[in-house]
């Protein structure tokens, strides 16, 4: 694409402080008939306030408590967290994988920043970061202690990276002594570092 | 193309930007340039492939340092100027060009919350059959294009296992170049010892799986 130079890209023609830049796009879309800005805030709303890693803490749970949902997930990820209502844009072809003693599986995309919109949200900083995109495909041990996580050495780790429109959710372990506690205490217990493989899911009682 | 977005691998950065209890958004802006790169797409004169181009094309410099949002902004300028949409005198201005007539927003909020839960399926009806089967061995292409392909540098011209069948999806290298055409082929989720990709001194217990469509691959 015909772009080389700084100057040349039509952005450089925007105010520089980012949220003057954003407000006089804004302006000119809206008054330009290009965008509704009722639906500007529908969409802020959503990604603000309704979607985020507490949906894949549902499947998650599930997985936990429903042997037979369990299955569904890991055989056809799409249509069992579908079923639990967390389907859509940016989560239209969906892959779980499952940790267990001897398998660690971490998320990335170290092309762009794809991640699971229906069951995790946006996406954190670090996630879309170049530290993590170029990192963790070599040294994926090395990222994890910075998110205080130790893995065994005897662990097989598999990194996904997410090249094509297929989303990744790890479902982490469950905890140990949980057995008492329902789908949505513990859907309580599951991060959203624990769904991309960056972390655990939480021993209940905190830590 | 091999851009300063293909970032796999690459040594020299440092510490990850953690943030404990970090929000959805840092600032209103930061929502709203999602909200408006969403919207414009409406309009059905860039797909995801391209505009997914339009933001590894951004000067290196700017790749870099800019913040992500920052980036969908400039991608959306960018595309909504190459489209026609907007001019660059528009963009100058703020304003709208004089005499030009006021559109009418292909889509409301929900509308686009209805689109959102459908979502765009990548997806497409098989026109052949798939040449690989689980546990076939490939070789990745060595060589790319200069456009927009998905095959990260990092895995090329090496050796896996195909492990996940993925059916027939939108190939990017042809669906980003928006000339109707979407090239859907067999997409595989291949498989690759680090060993292979980073060398014998690798972790023997590390794997790296992407997934890849049939024209990056070859039997090995």
């Amino acid at each position: 694409m015909p772009h080389d130079h700084s100057d040349d890209h039509p952005h450089a023609l925007l105010p520089p402080e980012p949220a003057l830049r954003v407000k006089a796009i804004e302006t000119l879309l809206v008054e330009k008939g290009l965008v509704d800005p009722g639906a500007i805030d529908a969409i802020v709303d959503a990604y603000a306030n309704k979607i985020g890693p507490q949906n894949g803490a549902k499947v998650v749970a599930k997985a936990w408590t429903d042997p037979a949902y369990r299955k569904w997930l890991l055989d056809d990820a799409t249509a069992a967290i579908a079923d639990l209502g967390f389907s859509g844009l940016q989560g239209e072809h969906m892959v779980a994988v499952e940790n267990t003693d001897q398998l660690h599986n971490i998320v990335v995309c170290t092309l762009c920043s794809c991640y699971p919109w229906p069951t995790l949200g946006v996406p954190p900083v670090w996630y879309k970061s170049s530290e993590y995109r170029a990192r963790v495909v070599r040294d994926p041990r090395g990222v994890l202690a910075e998110f205080n996580v130790t893995l065994a050495d005897d662990v097989e780790v598999r990194v996904w990276d997410s090249t094509a429109e297929i989303r990744y959710l790890v479902v982490p372990q469950r905890p140990v002594d949980t057995d008492d506690m329902d789908a949505d205490a513990l859907a309580q217990l599951v991060t959203r570092d624990s769904m991309i493989g960056t972390g655990f899911a939480l021993q209940p009682g905190g830590a | 193309m091999d851009g300063v977005h293909d970032l796999g691998g690459v040594e020299g950065f440092g510490r990850l930007p953690i943030e404990d209890n970090e929000p959805a958004f840092h600032d209103d802006w930061e929502a709203k340039v999602m909200a408006m790169r969403l919207l414009m797409g409406a309009w059905r004169k860039w797909n995801i492939d391209a505009g997914r181009h339009s933001v590894e094309t951004l000067p290196p410099a700017d790749y870099l340092t800019l913040t992500y949002y920052e980036k969908w902004l400039a991608s959306l300028v960018f595309l909504s100027e190459r489209a026609d949409l907007i001019t660059r005198d528009e963009i100058a201005s703020g304003v709208p060009a004089p005499g030009s007539v006021k559109s009418s927003p292909p889509i409301d909020g929900p509308g686009f919350l209805a689109l959102m839960a459908k979502g765009r399926p990548s997806e497409r009806a098989p026109t052949a059959a798939a040449k690989f089967a689980l546990g076939d061995q490939v070789r990745t292409a060595r060589h790319m294009h200069a456009g927009h392909t998905r095959l990260p540098r990092y895995l090329r011209g090496c050796v896996g296992e195909i492990v996940l069948l993925h059916g027939t999806h939108v190939l990017p290298d042809v669906s980003s170049r928006l000339t109707g055409d979407e090239g859907a082929e067999p997409l595989y989720g291949v498989r690759f010892s680090a060993r292979e990709v980073w060398g014998n001194n690798a972790d023997p217990k590390l794997s790296i799986t992407a997934d890849l469509w049939e024209s990056y691959l070859a039997a090995a």
